[in-house]
């Protein structure tokens, strides 16, 4: 960008600024301005994520209950069908991981009705740089942010009996970083729609629990009635569950049968699909939710 | 990307840098522009032009038409019909360019609470690509400029009404914009702060080669304009300095409270030929010469006087004499309704 430099006075020194005006040209959009708007949303998701510690001791604390209260608790009726070492804490923990990032990654989307309620989001809306690059920020943002609340959950691998084995924690830690990144696309696409807070959080409640439930979070996928076989087989959620307990429990000390019997991963009408295509078809959703975004928030102001 | 450093006034010679694209002379052009939003029209074929350097005023009561000017101006929402080019590019076609040129203080805040106020304007600096080099001083000279230096690292939620419309300003400018528009800039605070929102904006005059175009419906804040235009049911009515403006009404407003109002106002008609009208409250009429006036008044009125003020034209008369009201009465009339509507539109985008 070859913006004419026009020098009147010599280049001030630091003390001199204050007499003189700083001249700025701002420069005409392009994809290093978009990257740079992109790179700042993303920056504020963080800088609002380490200020406010409360939230990430709250989200903490349903992961806590269901690992500890409801996993020990169901643990000694469940307990039966695992073999010696697994616990029912450990079959649910993949489960429980992935919802340390539900909620954080749903609240950091839903931040956007926030900022329109409260008018931050006009300050993004009539700047002059690219609505993708600020759905793209906010997208990458709520994702990183809920994926290192996701790592804080990981922290605990080792009260649900699971080894703390590198590759390991980097399978779930990219694992979680996609599950954030589709979680938190689609939190905004809804937020292009919905204007009020309130019932964004009612909304999200209501389809967040479902969404946990069908996963197969806290029960394996086989086996189940029909009914409930095709409602699993349609929640996105599912197709990450399932990647995330085959890498939890390929790490235990089990034999491979085991390992698939538990951690069979989603199957269609008895085709087992493969774990690179269970990850694909998260991605991919996340991609087109992501579309979905830019093209409502373009069609704005 | 470049940081011109330029010596700022001075008295010198030097001609200040036209920016890109900025027609030398002229900051906006508004010609026959209408909005109209269904079956109201909100804007109805307004002509005028601002010249490079001007603080320009857009005066009239609530729903008169001012916000959605100031919004198609900014390009926020697009004219029904009819041009307008800020800075040199059409709002309609050049969108990006007008908005790069442009800075803008809304009614409502649009800050986000829970940064300092430097993380606002930092954010604000990357989203409008301020060159790096020019970031951080840039932010200090704006934040010096509004008195807010010292409190760049407090969180704008601890900031007063006041500190956060100044923080607003600051960060219209810190993109260096050529022209700034400033939508009801004090509303809604007291008059102290009032005042002293006044005095950074007088001072950023002198400190900025800057164009202002502000919207406003206290007649003391149109006062502080080069030139204001009277807008009313979407129609400017005149434009003018403040000063021509209050001379060419020319008369003194004299306002009595009297035992029998309706029958002083029969009584001023049928013996001093005036055309007295209730506003505010008290028989209204202007004169020629207040001060001679009101001894002939008190010998000859039948209607006993209670109350009697005198006030020279004021810009509250010359809105009264362009629309045959006065802007207060405007308040209480369907003026609410429609400017609660005009905002709903507003908001929806």
């Amino acid at each position: 960008m070859a913006t004419p430099t026009r020098t009147q006075a010599e280049a001030a020194p630091a003390a001199a600024a204050l007499t003189h005006t700083i001249r700025v040209a701002v420069p005409e959009r392009g994809i290093r301005q978009d990257l740079r708007a992109a790179g700042i949303v993303w920056r504020r998701e963080l800088i609002r994520f380490r200020t406010d510690r409360l939230r990430a001791v709250t989200s903490l604390i349903q992961p806590v209950l269901f690992l500890f209260i409801l996993g020990t608790g169901l643990g000694a009726l469940a307990g039966h069908g695992l073999p010696d070492g697994v616990s029912f804490r450990t079959f649910i923990y993949p489960g429980v991981v992935a919802m340390g990032v539900l909620f954080t990654a749903i609240f950091s989307a839903g931040s956007i009705v926030w900022d329109r309620e409260f008018g931050f989001l006009r300050e993004m809306l009539v700047a002059p740089v690219n609505r993708g690059a600020i759905v793209l920020g906010k997208c990458l943002g709520g994702a990183t942010v809920a994926t290192f609340q996701g790592i804080i959950v990981l922290i605990l691998a080792g009260l649900a009996g699971v080894p703390y084995n590198p590759v390991l924690i980097v399978t779930l830690i990219g694992e979680l970083l996609l599950l954030s990144f589709t979680l938190t696309a689609f939190g905004v696409m809804m937020a292009a729609r919905i204007k009020q807070f309130q019932a964004f959080m009612a909304l999200t409640q209501m389809l967040v629990m479902p969404l946990f439930f069908l996963s197969g979070a806290l029960y394996p996928l086989n086996g189940l009635p029909a009914w409930l076989t095709v409602l699993t087989r349609i929640d996105p959620l599912a197709y990450i569950v399932a990647p995330m307990r085959r890498a939890v429990f390929s790490h235990l000390n089990i034999s491979p049968a085991a390992v698939s019997e538990l951690a069979p991963g989603v199957s269609w009408a008895g085709w087992v699909v493969p774990l690179g295509l269970s990850l694909a078809i998260v991605a991919v959703m996340g991609i087109a939710m992501v579309m979905i975004a830019i093209v409502e928030f373009s069609k704005t102001e | 990307m470049a940081v011109e450093t330029g010596a700022q006034a001075g008295g010198s010679a030097q001609a200040a840098p036209a920016g890109p694209g900025s027609a030398r002379g002229t900051a906006i052009s508004v010609s026959e522009l209408t909005k109209r939003y269904g079956e109201i029209e909100a804007v109805r074929g307004i002509d005028f032009e601002v010249a490079r350097g001007e603080t320009f005023g857009f005066l009239g009561p609530n729903g008169a038409g001012k916000s959605t000017t100031i919004s198609i101006l900014c390009t926020l929402i697009r004219p029904t019909s009819g041009r307008a080019v800020v800075a040199g590019h059409d709002v309609a076609t050049e969108r990006d360019t007008v908005r790069r040129n442009i800075g803008l203080v809304f009614q409502d805040t649009t800050l986000d609470s829970y940064l300092t106020a430097e993380q606002n304007l930092r954010f604000h600096a990357d989203l409008y690509g301020v060159p790096k080099a020019a970031v951080a001083p840039r932010i200090r000279q704006v934040l010096e400029m509004v008195g807010l230096w010292d409190r760049r690292e407090s969180l704008v939620r601890t900031y007063s009404g006041g500190m956060q419309r100044r923080l607003e300003i600051a960060r219209g400018l810190l993109h260096a914009p050529h022209v700034l528009f400033l939508d009801e800039p004090t509303v809604g605070l007291d008059p102290q702060t009032r005042s002293s929102i006044w005095r950074y904006i007088n001072e950023l005059k002198q400190r900025e080669d800057i164009t202002i175009f502000l919207t406003t419906h206290y007649m003391d804040e149109a006062e502080h304009c080069g030139r204001i235009a009277i807008i009313d049911h979407g129609k400017i009515v005149a434009i003018d300095t403040p000063e021509a403006l209050k001379a060419s009404v020319g008369k003194d407003r004299v306002q009595i409270s009297t035992a029998d109002d309706p029958a002083a106002i029969a009584e001023l008609g049928e013996r001093f030929a005036l055309e007295a009208a209730m506003h505010e409250g008290l028989v209204t009429f202007s004169v020629e010469s207040g001060e001679e006036f009101v001894p002939r008044l008190f010998a000859q009125l039948d209607v006993a006087i209670r109350s009697v003020s005198v006030a020279r034209p004021s810009l509250d008369d010359v809105f009264m004499s362009y629309t045959g009201r006065t802007i207060r009465d405007t308040e209480a009339t369907g003026a609410d309704a429609m400017r609660a509507m005009a905002q709903r539109f507003g908001r929806r985008r």
